[in-house]
């Protein structure tokens, strides 16, 4: 397959390339179904992160700049208070480094469903992976019915919609209420609708659970947000011991009965 | 007025930021990866979730504590009931925000 320009993104999806203009119309149509519920949950959020970047001093220009530049909402939560503290650039940079490293996971297990895309296209598509969008995309890419399309309207609308909201907030944070009624809850609602979509099988449970609990303990100890890294690895990992553990028997045991048998 | 200091911040924390997003990506979707590296990423949205959201749940306050009663945790429970049957994003985002508002409302 040819490699990809940025202005043939709009017109392909990962697996057809050559689709209709209604097709392309109900692709992105898919996608805003899909993103809506990001885009709730990062309203209050930008709104907070605006009001708390004007009062550490900074412009909307900039807050809305910073959302374009970075889009990774608690690194930026971090980055202002810092600013706020007076904090120097080195440590706000390696500050964000390490509580974006969470998205090298999410980006390894992306990577399972570009087989054909080219770089170009990868490229772009890395700049909106957030926790978010990839809880959202993730899932309808396993299912097999989810596209490049799609999935970038996800990434555009929540990145629109995010910044959008910090400016709003810099301009006039304190008009609006951050803490409408249960807006706070929107994304930890959507984060647990998306987890029992991963659940297939008790291994993802135990999985699950392994990681919450790890991340739970980890965070006491450790500030920031690393916790959420090494929870996952970790989990991860037992959770792939304990499924090698039970499907190797089994198969051993299906084996043997066939072998009886012949 | 935006200051030199400001734009290297920010382009540093783009940079970092990306970095980590684009390099698996590109460079893991070219190989075919061993069968224990797919099984074992298969399970990663599972523990990420997992872990993104228990200390959310249960964790609060600076520095952090364990807070089991948490509205976070409260309104989980009709949010989780709510996500199994229905299986539907709309519904439990809906019910979740109703069961939080309610309870920081009106009983926090």
């Amino acid at each position: 397959m040819k490699a990809f320009t940025f202005w043939d993104i709009p017109c392909n999806m990962v697996h057809t390339v050559n689709i209709s203009r209604n097709e392309h119309s109900n692709a992105i149509r898919q996608g805003l179904g899909a993103a809506w519920p990001i885009c709730l949950g990062y309203i209050p959020i930008g709104l907070a992160l605006g009001l708390l970047a004007e009062k550490a001093g900074l412009s909307p220009v900039e807050t809305g700049l910073m959302s374009l530049f970075v889009f990774a909402g608690s690194a930026q939560f971090i980055a202002v208070s810092m600013l706020s503290t007076g904090a120097g650039p080195f440590a706000i940079i390696m500050t964000t480094f390490v509580v974006n490293l969470r998205h090298l996971l999410m980006s390894s297990s992306l990577s399972l469903f570009f087989r054909n895309t080219g770089r170009a296209v990868l490229s772009f598509y890395a700049y909106g992976i957030t926790d978010e969008s990839f809880a959202v995309n993730q899932p309808r890419f396993k299912e097999g019915n989810w596209g490049l399309t799609q999935a970038l309207t996800v990434h555009q609308v929540s990145n629109l919609v995010w910044i959008l909201s910090t400016v709003a907030g810099a301009y006039g944070g304190q008009f609006i209420p951050a803490h409408s009624f249960g807006m706070d809850y929107a994304l930890i609602a959507m984060f647990i609708c998306l987890l029992i979509f991963q659940i297939r099988g008790v291994v993802y449970i135990v999985t699950a659970l392994i990681a919450g609990i790890s991340a739970a303990v980890i965070s006491l100890y450790i500030p920031g947000n690393i916790h959420v890294v090494i929870a996952s690895v970790l989990a991860a990992t037992i959770g792939a011991q304990i499924r090698t553990r039970i499907e190797k028997p089994a198969k051993a045991k299906y084996l043997s009965r066939k072998a009886e048998k012949s | 007025m935006m200051s030199g200091k400001f734009i290297l911040i920010i382009t540093g924390m783009g940079v970092v930021t990306y970095l980590p997003r684009w390099l698996p990506l590109v460079f893991l979707s070219r190989r075919s990866l061993p069968r224990w590296l797919v099984q074992w990423l298969d399970l990663i949205p599972a523990a990420i979730l997992g872990a993104l959201l228990m200390p959310e749940l249960i964790i609060t306050g600076q520095p952090r504590h364990v807070e089991w009663l948490k509205p976070e945790l409260l309104a989980a429970i009709p949010t989780f009931i709510v996500a199994a049957i229905t299986r539907s994003l709309g519904w439990t985002v809906v019910v979740g925000m109703i069961t939080f508002g309610v309870l920081q409302k009106w009983i926090y």
